[in-house]
């Protein structure tokens, strides 16, 4: 039996077209299998395979104990300086890999693109998702570090998945936004990495935003990584908790997701023409 | 019963200054920006515009095998992508009674790093289909691609010939209500091209809708049940009768082959060369409107060019016969030497010492290469036509619809 109503009306969309929900979760095995294939891929030719996934924030570690931790003797709120800056690296790196994939995941599949429909906005989310399969192993090397300096975790360590999703949404958001960009605009695959670098030095991954003095650490409540970054370390380490900082930090993040949404939509419908 | 496709008054303007240039960067935004104002006291020109489609409308009813044929830039490959949602319509609307899937090249999202088996997975969900459907179909997919040995080996190592069958395997077991297919049939060797369209047919006969594009007169009049020609990004010829569809794109084609050369826009190639004119002589070199079988031809290619220095220059002249099907290709750089500096002007003359052509109409492509750049490229440039003539110096040729080519031979009784 016809249906009465089409399934599918196609026309100019309006400016203020927003984002179809339904049509996301309509294709949500197809974001389940891009992910599988992001994190299938990833590694595959290399040596060394998913160590990478520890590697990375490990020697990050030990560099910056040799530099940060001994020679500039920079404080880190009473822990040991390598679990301090590990509990920092973990996220950090899952967030500027996760960045750096889903920023340049829409040129990268340019030909898938230009060839079939599916909600854009899969492509960079699929991208981000595939960089919690590498931050999960890597917090497993946190976790066996944590038991080597015998660390004990308080019950506020149940707020890492919190946190988790916090870092996840505004990665989205970061590398849906680069992602629109990149489209238009290659410069964004050379400036990413250098902001990344900077970006780096202003998230509280060094040393505590209490070693900073008052003016700057304002500054910092405009980068949720920041306050993420302590947040991750207060429910390991059980240390008090930032609230302000973090309810700025959430309150970014879901402002950042929405701008980049709203952008990414509005490039959406001319990615095949321009791409 | 309602139609199952509706297309009213669809349109797509491309902006062909940005599909120049489609990479851009924040420089060349700010120059762009800086520029505007003066451009705007200027006055001068909007960019250059092109309506790919204009005001398509049609209705499709259900199980119909519908086939959209046109020259290369009649709208077709646009039509397609607009209706699979790839890129959207400046104007117009299109409703769509069904789940669609299309398939606008065989093979998208194949990774070549992954097995048989997982790409099998990733290309299924990609065309649409569910975890459960491909679970279902696996082994039918397997089969029909005749891999089962390698099928948990990357398909990096695959064969081309492995991989376009397992990519069309996959495909062939979608199962939408309404199918769109694009020339995806051009691949592929002649066995598995036939394989594809008793595959296309299946699909036609259990009562599914199918859009189908092609150049081939032939795949289309024996596949479908109505046709509709495209014309410059207008309907020409409306949804009709199969037949009447393609000699209308025949006379179309006739109709544009008969422009001069020199003015033809539809071309491609950098432009430093031109070609100006094609012309077919015999041995004392009188022009010919008529060629004959057997007869001693002289094909020239004029042109023109605005370097002096052209090297590596090399000409070909494809041969196609009128249902769109190859018959041959006539080629410098294939039968001879390429020419290694060429004047400004001048042509190219490629001698065929007797014409093989049976009698009927060819069309002819002509493509000119330097260091195989393209500098210039006309599609379907010049109908031939080649009349009966004295082949086998027998007197006799062989009837009408065994005609194509006709080859030297000789018979003996041992």
């Amino acid at each position: 039996m016809m249906n009465t109503e089409p399934l599918v009306v196609i026309q100019p969309s309006r400016s203020w077209r927003v984002l179809s929900l339904k049509d996301i979760w309509a294709y949500r095995e197809l974001l389940f299998f891009l992910t599988w294939r992001d994190v299938k891929v990833r590694y595959k030719q290399t040596a060394l395979g998913a160590a990478w996934a520890i590697l990375q924030p490990l020697f990050m570690m030990v560099i910056f104990t040799i530099f940060f931790g001994r020679l500039a003797g920079v404080g880190s709120s009473g822990i040991p300086y390598p679990l301090f800056a590990l509990a920092g690296l973990v996220p950090w790196t899952f967030f500027s890999n996760a960045i750096t994939q889903s920023g340049n995941s829409l040129v990268g599949s340019a030909n898938l693109i230009s060839k079939v429909y599916f909600p854009r906005l899969l492509v960079p989310t699929a991208a981000m998702l595939a960089g919690l399969v590498d931050f999960a192993l890597a917090f497993v090397m946190f976790c066996v570090l944590m038991v080597y300096y015998r660390v004990v975790p308080t019950v506020q360590i149940l707020f890492v998945p919190v946190l988790v999703l916090l870092t996840a949404l505004f990665a989205l958001g970061v590398g849906t936004w680069m992602s629109a960009l990149n489209v238009k605009y290659r410069d964004v695959r050379f400036a990413l990495p250098f902001i990344i670098q900077l970006w780096l030095f202003v998230s509280s991954v060094i040393m505590p935003s209490s070693a900073l003095p008052w003016k700057w650490r304002r500054l910092l409540l405009l980068n949720p990584m920041s306050a993420i970054i302590e947040g991750y370390r207060s429910a390991l380490f059980g240390l008090p908790f930032d609230w302000p900082a973090l309810g700025i930090a959430s309150a970014l993040t879901i402002v950042t997701l929405a701008y980049a949404i709203y952008s990414f939509s509005r490039v959406e419908r001319s990615f095949a023409d321009i791409i | 019963m309602g139609p199952i496709i509706r297309v009213q008054g669809l349109s797509k303007l491309y902006y062909l200054g940005s599909a120049n240039a489609p990479y851009s960067t924040f420089r060349e935004a700010i120059m762009d920006a800086a520029r505007k104002p003066l451009r705007y006291l200027r006055r001068s020109e909007p960019p250059p515009t092109l309506w790919a489609l204009k005001d398509v409308s049609f209705e499709v009813m259900p199980g119909e095998v519908v086939g959209i044929i046109g020259r290369n830039g009649a709208g077709k490959s646009t039509l397609l992508k607009v209706l699979s949602r790839i890129t959207e319509p400046t104007e117009g609307r299109v409703e769509l009674y069904g789940r669609v899937a299309s398939l606008l090249e065989v093979g998208t999202g194949f990774h070549p790093e992954l097995t048989g088996r997982e790409n099998i997975f990733l290309n299924g969900s990609i065309l649409g289909m569910s975890r459960k459907e491909i679970e279902a179909k696996f082994d039918q997919i397997v089969e029909f691609a005749e891999v089962e040995r390698f099928i948990d080996t990357p398909v990096k190592r695959y064969s081309s010939g492995m991989y376009v069958r397992l990519a069309f395997a996959v495909a062939a077991h979608l199962e939408p209500e309404i199918l769109i297919v694009d020339e995806v049939l051009a691949v592929g060797d002649a066995a598995f091209q036939k394989k594809c369209l008793g595959r296309m047919r299946d699909v036609a006969n259990t009562g599914r809708t199918v859009l189908f594009v092609s150049h081939n007169m032939a795949a289309v009049s024996s596949l479908c049940t109505k046709a509709m020609v495209l014309w410059e990004g207008k309907v020409e010829f409306p949804l009709g009768d199969v037949e009447e569809a393609v000699q209308q794109y025949l006379t179309q084609v006739h109709k544009v082959t008969k422009m001069k050369l020199a003015e033809r826009t539809d071309r491609s190639g950098s432009g430093k060369i031109r070609i100006q004119d094609f012309g077919t002589f015999d041995r004392e070199g009188n022009e010919l409107e008529y060629l004959a079988s057997g007869q001693e031809i002289d094909f020239r290619v004029y042109y023109s060019s605005t370097e002096n220095n052209l090297e590596n220059v090399s000409v070909a002249i494809g041969l196609t016969s009128h249902s769109g099907a190859f018959v041959s290709m006539l080629s410098n750089q294939i039968a001879g030497e390429t020419f290694q500096t060429i004047s400004r002007n001048g042509f190219f003359s490629c001698k065929l010492r007797k014409l093989p052509l049976a009698p009927g109409s060819y069309t002819a492509n002509l493509i000119i290469r330097s260091n195989d750049v393209i500098l210039d490229w006309i599609q379907q440039a010049v109908t031939i036509v080649v009349e009966p003539g004295d082949f086998f110096g027998t007197g006799r040729m062989p009837p009408q619809t065994h005609g194509g080519v006709l080859l030297e031979q000789d018979w003996t009784l041992n």
